[in-house]
């Protein structure tokens, strides 16, 4: 590994200089480090270091019980903490072989698409802050605030949001979405409207980003991509379409790809997949509102969770990627094993084969378009 | 020949106005952010924040000055001083209005009119990258040193399209004192426009305005202090009234160059179509020449606030090529026409 916390200016390896990017540096999202070696502006060799986020989420889980540990799921991607929890349920309902009610399933899917949608803001945002595109950051961060605030009616929690119980929901989704909707509808729009206008066609950003750090589909698959930056590459793959869960087979959307794998790509992927995001929660707000008043909004489950022993691996399209949970249970209160499959921490191997060559304004570029989230990287 | 008195008087007056100006322009950059953005700014200190930099200036003269262990003390601290000294004192040549009687004598709203005041500007404003280069390489800190390279090279290359812009307007005013080239554009150019430079220079004001951006530091082309991709850039280790002074110095040259656009390409302080000259009285002419100046100034001042909050950033290699293989080669085809059409025309 090449490290050299407080060297000279110049490195005694050749002429290369070694820049040590992060844990702490205003582009590294959470606490990401990257020790690149730099041949003036080129960087030569990029050497992430993972783990400053750990916190021993897998391990926790074994010494709390099955509902317990759902908080913890919050903090993975701390984006989308609902794709995690519902993920994280949907395994352990699976051990326990529970179907839950249509109306809850309805209520996951919408609440799990506001988390989409809120995810992908803080993505777009963020990548026109590391190119220096600051404004478009705060239009769709706004927006975003709107989504928390539906978040926050559901159970008062706007980051963590710990949405949901093993079996089903606690609560409905809360009255006032209905005249929140439209207006929160119209107001995504018009942000990513507005960002769009400010960098797609923009010359400059255009140059920053397409053909930067390309990848193709092989190499993508072959690295265990998944979500918006394998769509970039032209895979059409989306768990929502190829395993449908839930209803998601009956709604009507499109999967946004793309075509190089570029930075540009990922921008794009993510845009549109808001807009599919908008169109899935209408449907499924619509078909919520046939349903029954006092349809049931939770299965039978026991008090204290206590799924047979055996294994599962359950996995949800979350907006990063393929999120999946493993569980083994030995039958008691708590999991034997749990161990998470986050969609960064496949997408961050590629990353020093993605920017070797190039310079370093594009790793930056790169590192915030793949959207890597220390959270669930490190767990 | 103007007394000692009124030109000590018009220098510390040009020292002051400036001052002003630049700590008001972080007041408007923010305020401005703000509305470009949809969101406040700062707006707690007096009426809509406007004591927000005399609070800003407090705290930066008040904090701990910090000087890192392995830095080079002397190069630390010159550079502030090297990168600010010499924005304050490229306004000298510039003027700030006309002229203005009072008690019978004539001084004209300028600090020198130097007969070279375009030579003076482009060596004194090639002046501040020593600044940048020496602060960054001072504060013995890689991301340091990398904004101050960067700066480096980005204020050598911009810095020959700039003077070359400003050369083909040296060319077509026939002279090298700015003072006289706001002369020159009075009156009516073709018939009906005003007799601005931006009309017969329309390409020179464009390639002026692009290097100045550079010259500035500002967004397209702030990579020198890229804050996601080098954290703060050559100021990294500087904080207290040395990171003040640099700040600082932004904003006066972003005044500067604001002023040297608007004197070179903009009419200076005439009105167009108007000669405010003939129906005002001698005092209000010099006022009003001064206000004219100023709001036309304003205007660039917040034109540089506006493309900041607007468009992303450049490469570093994108930054180099507009420079060198689109900016130096146009540059010198205006220049060519230039000359070609001030040797017919004369």
């Amino acid at each position: 590994m090449v490290q050299e916390p407080n060297g000279p200016v110049v490195s005694g390896s050749g002429d290369y200089v070694t820049i040590n990017i992060g844990p702490s540096h205003p582009a590294m999202h959470g606490t990401l480090r990257v020790i690149a070696q730099t041949d003036g502006e080129t960087v030569i060799k990029a050497d992430p270091e993972i783990g400053y986020l750990h916190r021993g989420v897998e391990k926790l889980g074994e010494n709390l019980t099955y509902h317990q540990f759902i908080p913890i799921t919050d903090r993975l991607n701390y984006c989308s903490a609902i794709a995690n929890n519902v993920s994280y349920e949907r395994a352990v309902e699976k051990l326990m072989g529970i179907e839950i009610p249509v109306k809850a399933q309805l209520v996951r899917v919408i609440m799990m698409e506001l988390a989409r949608i809120a995810d992908h803001q803080v993505c777009v945002g963020i990548l026109g802050v590391d190119l220096g595109a600051f404004t478009p950051f705060f239009y769709q961060i706004i927006q975003r605030e709107e989504i928390y605030e539906v978040f926050e009616w559901y159970n008062g929690a706007r980051l963590t949001n710990t949405f949901g119980r093993i079996g089903g929901l606690d609560a409905d989704l809360p009255e006032k979405f209905a005249e929140k909707w439209p207006g929160l509808k119209d107001g995504i729009r018009k942000a990513n409207d507005e960002t769009d206008k400010l960098l797609t066609h923009n010359r400059i950003w255009m140059d920053r980003t397409i053909g930067v750090n390309p990848f193709s589909p092989e190499d993508a698959l072959s690295w265990g991509f998944t979500g918006p930056c394998l769509r970039a590459c032209g895979v059409k793959r989306d768990m929502r379409k190829n395993e449908p869960y839930y209803l998601y087979d009956q709604f009507d959307f499109d999967v946004p790809t793309g075509k190089n794998g570029d930075v540009f790509d990922r921008y794009m992927v993510r845009l549109k997949e808001m807009e599919e995001s908008i169109k899935i929660i209408d449907q499924a707000y619509r078909m919520y509102l046939e349903m029954p008043e006092d349809a049931p909004l939770k299965a039978k489950v026991p008090k204290i969770i206590k799924p047979p022993a055996g294994e599962v691996y359950s996995a949800i399209e979350s907006p990063n990627g393929e999120l999946g949970f493993f569980i083994k249970s030995d039958g008691s209160d708590k999991p034997y094993r749990i161990k998470i499959r986050p969609p960064c921490y496949m997408i961050y191997q590629a990353f020093p084969e993605m920017v070797e060559g190039e310079m370093i304004a594009d790793l930056i570029a790169c590192l915030s378009s793949l959207n890597i989230i220390a959270g669930e990287l490190d767990r | 020949m103007e007394g000692w008195g009124i030109i000590i008087i018009k220098i510390v007056f040009i020292w002051t106005w400036t001052l002003l100006i630049a700590t008001l322009m972080t007041w408007i950059e923010r305020r401005g952010a703000g509305l470009i953005q949809d969101r406040l700014g700062p707006n707690r200190a007096g009426p809509f924040g406007i004591f927000q930099p005399l609070a800003d200036g407090i705290k930066l003269f008040t904090k701990e000055d910090i000087v890192p262990e392995k830095a080079h003390k002397i190069l630390f601290a010159l550079g502030p001083i090297l990168f600010a000294l010499p924005a304050f004192s490229a306004y000298a040549v510039v003027p700030f209005g006309d002229k203005i009687v009072l008690g019978g004598k004539e001084i004209i709203l300028q600090v020198a009119d130097v007969s070279v005041g375009f030579l003076y500007i482009v060596a004194i404003g090639s002046m501040s990258v020593y600044g940048i280069v020496l602060g960054g390489w001072g504060s013995n800190n890689k991301y340091s040193i990398l904004g101050g390279l960067r700066s480096t090279a980005q204020l050598i290359s911009y810095e020959v399209p700039w003077g070359l812009a400003l050369l083909a307007a040296v060319l077509l005013y026939g002279t090298f004192s700015l003072r006289d080239m706001a002369f020159a554009q009075q009156g009516v150019f073709l018939g009906f426009l005003p007799n601005w430079g931006i009309f017969k220079q329309p390409l020179g004001f464009i390639l002026f305005m692009v290097a100045a951006y550079a010259e500035a530091n500002r967004v397209p082309f702030d990579l020198p202090e890229a804050e996601s991709e080098i954290v703060a850039g050559y100021h990294t280790e500087y904080g207290s009234m040395r990171l003040g002074l640099y700040l600082f110095g932004e904003y006066v040259n972003i005044y500067t160059l604001s002023a040297l656009i608007v004197t070179l390409y903009f009419g200076a302080w005439n009105l167009p179509y108007v000669d405010m000259s003939k129906f005002l009285g001698p005092v209000a002419y010099g006022l009003a020449s001064f206000l004219v100046f100023f709001l036309k100034v304003a205007f660039f001042l917040w034109l540089f606030v506006w493309v900041r909050w607007t468009v992303p950033r450049f490469r570093y290699d994108q930054v180099m090529g507009l420079g060198w293989k689109s900016l130096i080669p146009l540059a010198l085809i205006n220049l060519f026409i230039t000359a070609l059409f001030v040797q017919f025309t004369a």
